[in-house]
């Protein structure tokens, strides 16, 4: 808990990284000021759009201690208002998984050449992103925490298996390396409650470790201050159990 | 959640972003969530160009009844054309190089 006394500082500023087939990206980094080591944070943005809840989430995790890195998946998609962006790569079925592990491997990988970040990297994403951060936390190497906020799709029939996503991520579940929360909201339609049972059920029978919180009164997105689907109490909560198991796995 | 539901349909037309006109050449069709309407899933329509860049682009965003309401609409009005025999089933000539400023 930050007490009124104590310095705080922060850079925040869009830096170039390597991503997937070493091609150079964007990203927006926030870190606090120091000497370190700090523990790393690559935050995934949602499907709509490397946007402006993205900046403030990197932002946030700095504020908590963490250098952030948000990588723009959308890069390759050309360049404008991050809607219009965001709207050709929904119109093209979302951007690739392979493309988007490469793009996250690279953004730890980044992390991990600063000198004042710690040995401990984590990932968090919502929506589009909390699905490819569980899907990081199985298929890469060297992510110590997965944050995954109502990760839609996790579950997939094979109807919904498309040339992007062509594989549903509970179907690598044996192979995630590290410890897992998950934050969901009991009225979401993707993931509905059901799919977030079986996805807590194939955790559970791979010996993973994990912590899953399911909301009542909440649906999907319900940290997005800016959308309808917000909700106060259930978001101040989820944040705070977000951080706590931040510190238990990172620091 | 993201769906993923989109299609494209390329077409011939004209659309308008901002003051200027531009060359629409095809059309996306989704149904997940929308940028600006408040509802977690709409149905969404983006007349772009993708060869002039993502800033081409004119959107909207419809609730479902809305969206079966326009389809409706259009049947009717092309059908009502089509009975007084006005339907012109020409090919649309391109536009001269124009367009809204895109990044």
């Amino acid at each position: 808990m930050y007490q009124t006394n104590q310095y705080e500082g922060m850079i925040a500023e869009t830096v170039s990284m390597r991503g997937h087939n070493g091609d150079v990206i964007n990203a927006y980094v926030a870190r606090p000021l120091g000497a370190g080591p700090f523990p790393g944070m690559v935050v995934i943005h949602h499907a709509p759009g490397w946007d402006e809840w993205y900046r403030e989430c990197a932002r946030r995790f700095a504020h908590h201690g963490y250098v952030s890195i948000s990588p723009n998946l959308y890069f390759r998609d050309g360049h404008g208002s991050p809607e219009d962006v965001g709207a050709k790569v929904r119109a093209a079925g979302g951007a690739p998984d392979a493309r988007v592990l490469g793009d996250l491997d690279g953004a730890n990988a980044w992390l991990r050449s600063l000198p004042y970040v710690s040995r401990k990297v984590g990932i968090f994403g919502t929506c589009s992103g909390g699905r490819q951060a569980f899907l990081a936390g199985c298929r890469l190497k060297g992510l110590d925490a997965v944050i995954e906020c109502w990760g839609g799709r996790v579950v997939q029939s094979k109807e919904e298996l498309t040339p992007n996503q062509p594989v549903a991520p509970i179907d690598y579940t044996k192979e995630l390396s590290c410890p897992i929360i998950g934050i969901f909201g009991n009225e979401d339609k993707s993931p509905t409650p059901e799919q977030v049972n079986a996805h807590e059920a194939e955790l559970k029978k791979h010996g993973k470790q994990y912590e899953f919180h399911r909301y009542d009164g909440a649906g999907h997105g319900f940290f997005y201050y800016d959308r309808p689907a917000y909700r106060q109490e259930q978001a101040v909560d989820g944040w705070k159990k977000v951080f706590a198991f931040c510190e238990k796995t990172l620091r | 959640m993201c769906t993923m539901i989109a299609h494209q349909v390329q077409i011939q037309g004209r659309g308008k972003s901002g003051l200027e006109w531009f060359d629409v050449r095809e059309a996306n069709v989704s149904y997940d969530h929308p940028y600006d309407l408040p509802l977690e899933h709409a149905l969404n329509i983006d007349f772009v160009n993708e060869a002039l860049g993502p800033g081409a682009r004119v959107a909207v965003e419809l609730s479902v009844d809305a969206a079966r309401q326009l389809v409706r609409t259009i049947e009717a009005v092309l059908a009502q054309a089509d009975q007084r025999g006005v339907l012109e089933d020409l090919p649309v000539v391109a536009a001269p190089a124009r367009g809204p400023s895109v990044a």
